[in-house]
């Protein structure tokens, strides 16, 4: 593969696989701003509680939030390492990576648990179905990442992962990170601005 | 067969994507012709609103998601690699991927004609039949118990995939493909119409995803999204579906448009008139595109300032598409004009598009668009544009590319029987549809009384949509006839000015047998700086590598419609099954050994 791309000659001097991974990032945009509209459409318009305030709990979220954004510092270190060929330290920060998205997975279930226990479930009510849906769609976004990056972690494992394939890991990275960046406008506005 | 089903080779794609399209568009033309008959005559033929319902959803939903934007794509994948330059689109089993995907989605949507008696209905139809805006609450649960807006929702959703996908694909492509010296600046502008398009594609299509993903949290979990007893709101569903549903329209002309810049210069042996112009204004179609959808909803109440701002935008997209207009008719001016079928297709497709558009700027203004909306009026402004515009302009690029595409040359004869029965045809079917609109008659109701008076405007878009039905079928006999007793086409029938005439007919697989430099935006025609471009040599000076085929393509597009179908009957395992054939096929896409 690596070997089939260095001989293309591309238009716009970008690699093509990536140039498709812009366009689809813009993409991604649309349907999250999406989402966080409808979310913001329905803000206060829900006919019985519980109500935002009442259950959403920022400094637990807060740490959520710098732990994926710890993740992305995680992730540029990867990438970084497998650039320069030291796949060492390349596994190592691609299963560091790979973990923060994991415990922010969890820390989101948990949040999901204790929500239904307190009486929030997806139909109860707008902020209810907006919040589950908005946040499950980005949870889902993290899990593909994570399944991602493991997929790299093991390949990496079997010696199949090595600076030909920083590409690769450059274009997971640029989604990761946009991942990130998505949950920061979410924390923003679902969870700082009630 | 083999071969078939693991291409990858962008020119077998394309006439797949043909095939598969026209057939569609049969479909949607008898459902056409079905919703004629009903309204022959007052109080109807005897078919019931039910039917009826799902005659003009499924009308309305196959064309444009199964015939209008596939054919376009039929032309994008066969014709954007050739005038280019390049030996194939950049991802060429994602090409395949979307293919097959929109394939088993539009199987998947017209399963729904025979599933019935699957769910317990009392029919055998439980086709989609709350229109093809679905809107909100027709679709709930409450009023649409059956799976009929289901299949609408899942089908839509799979549909999306192979258009974003193709999206993507395209951009790069026509990014990144293109061969040395063809700047941006040089390319044809059917390529360029296809950029500006996809761009529509990929910003768009979220947007309804996200509606209908919403709309099915509604149906399938009890949410209230667009349900105003848990306090949603029903105009939601309106703006979402609009944000997606205007752009729509662009993505939907804006590739006709294209085909009828490359026919005129052609057929008149001129360039282009005001090449950048066209160029330009297709750009600020698609942004102004964007700001315009509330034009849809200005009988939902949104009040006199947002009433004004979509007015305004709405008809400041009339000045890039005037410029357009007026262009193409420069184009013809003093120009050697060859009335072949494609040039009489193209030249009708500037005349009909003129009438659409002109009566597209009356319902821009929001009191005469409130005694229009949802009459025959909006019926007829829509044909006008979509057939008289998209349909027309897609019969110009066939009857040109046809023999670029298979080798063999229509018949002109032929071809003129089918423009004239489909001119004809296409005025007395939607023309009187204007008057009946005016007089009051509403859209998607199945009988009318006679009372109203439009008896005869009716009988009148009857005959009209039988004259476009029998032209179809001569169009059909052509395309058949090429197959059977076929007539060898040189590689530039036409004299054509892009780099696709430059190849043979068909073009071998690997279309160039070198990839050619060029040097202006008509390489084949001499212009005042610069000579026609040298013959390409007949056979490659070395040997050229070509993708092989791949499964993985077709197996992944194949998980989605069972996620659709374990949806559809509540079967988790069943969505879990299709989901894994999804998962494996990606991985197993992504590891197999495939050299570009």
């Amino acid at each position: 593969m690596a070997h089939a791309h260095e001989a293309h000659r591309t238009s716009m001097g970008l690699d093509s696989r990536k140039m498709a991974f812009w366009a689809f990032i813009g993409s991604e945009c649309l349907l999250f701003g999406s989402l966080i509209s409808t979310y913001l459409v329905y803000k206060g318009r829900s006919l019985v509680g519980p109500y935002p305030h009442e259950i959403l709990n920022i400094p637990f979220t807060s740490f959520s939030t710098f732990d994926l954004l710890m993740s992305s510092l995680a992730m540029v270190l990867a990438l970084a390492a497998v650039q320069r060929g030291d796949m060492k330290q390349g596994k190592l920060w691609l299963l560091v990576t790979a973990l923060l998205g994991l415990v922010f997975l969890g820390g989101q279930f948990w949040e999901f648990s204790h929500f239904v226990h307190e009486g929030l479930g997806l139909t109860t009510n707008l902020f209810g179905s907006t919040f589950y849906v908005l946040t499950g769609t980005h949870g889902a976004h993290v899990t593909v990442g994570v399944i991602w990056l493991l997929t790299l972690w093991i390949q990496a494992l079997r010696g199949k992962l090595g600076p030909a394939n920083a590409l690769t890991v450059e274009i997971t990275g640029l989604y990761w990170h946009f991942v990130d960046v998505v949950w920061i406008v979410i924390f923003t506005v679902v969870y700082l601005i009630q | 067969m083999k071969s078939w089903l693991t291409t990858t080779d962008h020119k077998r794609i394309g006439l797949l994507y043909f095939w598969t399209a026209f057939g569609f568009f049969l479909i949607g033309g008898l459902e056409a012709l079905l919703i004629r008959w009903q309204l022959a005559r007052p109080e109807g033929m005897g078919i019931s609103a039910e039917t009826y319902n799902q005659l003009f959803t499924m009308h309305g939903t196959t064309m444009v998601f199964l015939a209008l934007m596939p054919l376009s794509a039929a032309f994008f994948n066969f014709i954007i690699p050739l005038q280019i330059g390049a030996r194939d689109v950049a991802f060429p089993r994602l090409n395949a991927f979307s293919y097959w995907v929109f394939l088993l989605g539009g199987l998947f949507l017209n399963a729904s004609f025979v599933a019935g008696p699957l769910f317990g209905a009392d029919r055998l139809s439980v086709a989609p039949d709350a229109g093809w805006f679905g809107y909100a609450n027709l679709t709930s649960r409450q009023f649409s118990q059956g799976p009929n807006v289901d299949f609408w929702l899942l089908g839509l959703q799979i549909l999306g995939i192979a258009s974003l996908a193709a999206g993507f694909n395209f951009i790069v492509t026509i990014l990144n493909m293109r061969a040395p010296g063809m700047r941006m600046l040089r390319l044809p502008v059917f390529t360029w119409m296809t950029l500006v398009t996809q761009f529509l594609v990929i910003t768009a299509f979220p947007v309804i995803t996200v509606a209908l993903v919403l709309l099915m949290f509604d149906r399938f979990f009890g949410t209230h999204f667009f349900v105003p007893s848990g306090g949603g709101d029903p105009i939601l569903w309106q703006h979402l579906f609009w944000m997606f549903g205007h752009p729509e329209v662009y993505i939907l002309i804006l590739p006709a448009m294209g085909i009828v810049s490359e026919v005129l210069p052609t057929f008149s042996k001129k360039p282009l008139f005001g090449y950048t112009v066209v160029v330009y204004s297709g750009v600020l179609i698609a942004f102004l595109g964007w700001s315009v959808w509330s034009h849809h909803m200005f009988s939902a109440g949104l009040g006199p300032i947002a009433d004004s701002v979509f007015a305004g935008t709405t008809m400041l997209i009339a000045i890039p598409t005037g410029v357009k207009i007026f262009n193409w008719i420069g184009t013809l001016w003093g120009g050697q004009i060859r009335f072949t079928t494609a040039m009489l297709f193209a030249v009708a497709f500037i005349a009909m598009f003129i009438i659409g558009g002109l009566v597209g700027v009356t319902h821009a203004s929001p009191p005469t668009d409130l005694q229009q909306t949802d009459t025959y009026y909006i019926v007829a402004h829509i044909h006008y544009v979509l057939f008289g515009g998209t349909i027309l302009g897609l019969f110009a690029g066939m009857y040109y590319w046809w023999p670029k595409m298979t080798g063999r040359l229509l018949s002109e004869t032929l071809g003129k029987w089918h423009f004239w029965l489909t001119l004809i045809g296409m005025n007395l079917a939607f023309f009187p549809m204007h008057f009946s609109g005016l007089l009051g008659m509403p859209r998607r109701i199945y009988t009318y009384s006679a009372d109203l008076g439009v008896a005869g405007f009716n009988l009148a878009s009857t005959i009209g949509a039988f004259l476009i039905g029998i032209a179809t079928l001569v169009f059909l006999v052509n395309l058949l006839r090429t197959y059977r007793r076929p007539v060898t086409a040189p590689n530039d029938p036409w004299g054509g000015a892009t780099l696709e005439w430059a190849i043979p007919s068909p073009p071998p697989v690997y279309n160039f047998t070198v990839i050619p430099s060029v040097e202006s935006r008509m390489p084949l025609w001499r212009t005042e700086r610069h000579a026609p471009m040298a013959p390409l040599p007949e056979r490659p000076p070395s040997p050229i590598h070509v993708p092989g085929g791949s499964w993985w393509p077709m197996i992944t597009a194949f998980g989605l419609p069972v996620m659709a179908i374990g949806a559809l009957s509540h079967l988790l395992p069943v969505v879990i099954a299709g989901a894994l054939v999804v998962v494996v096929g990606i991985y197993r896409w992504a590891y197999e050994p495939f050299e570009m």
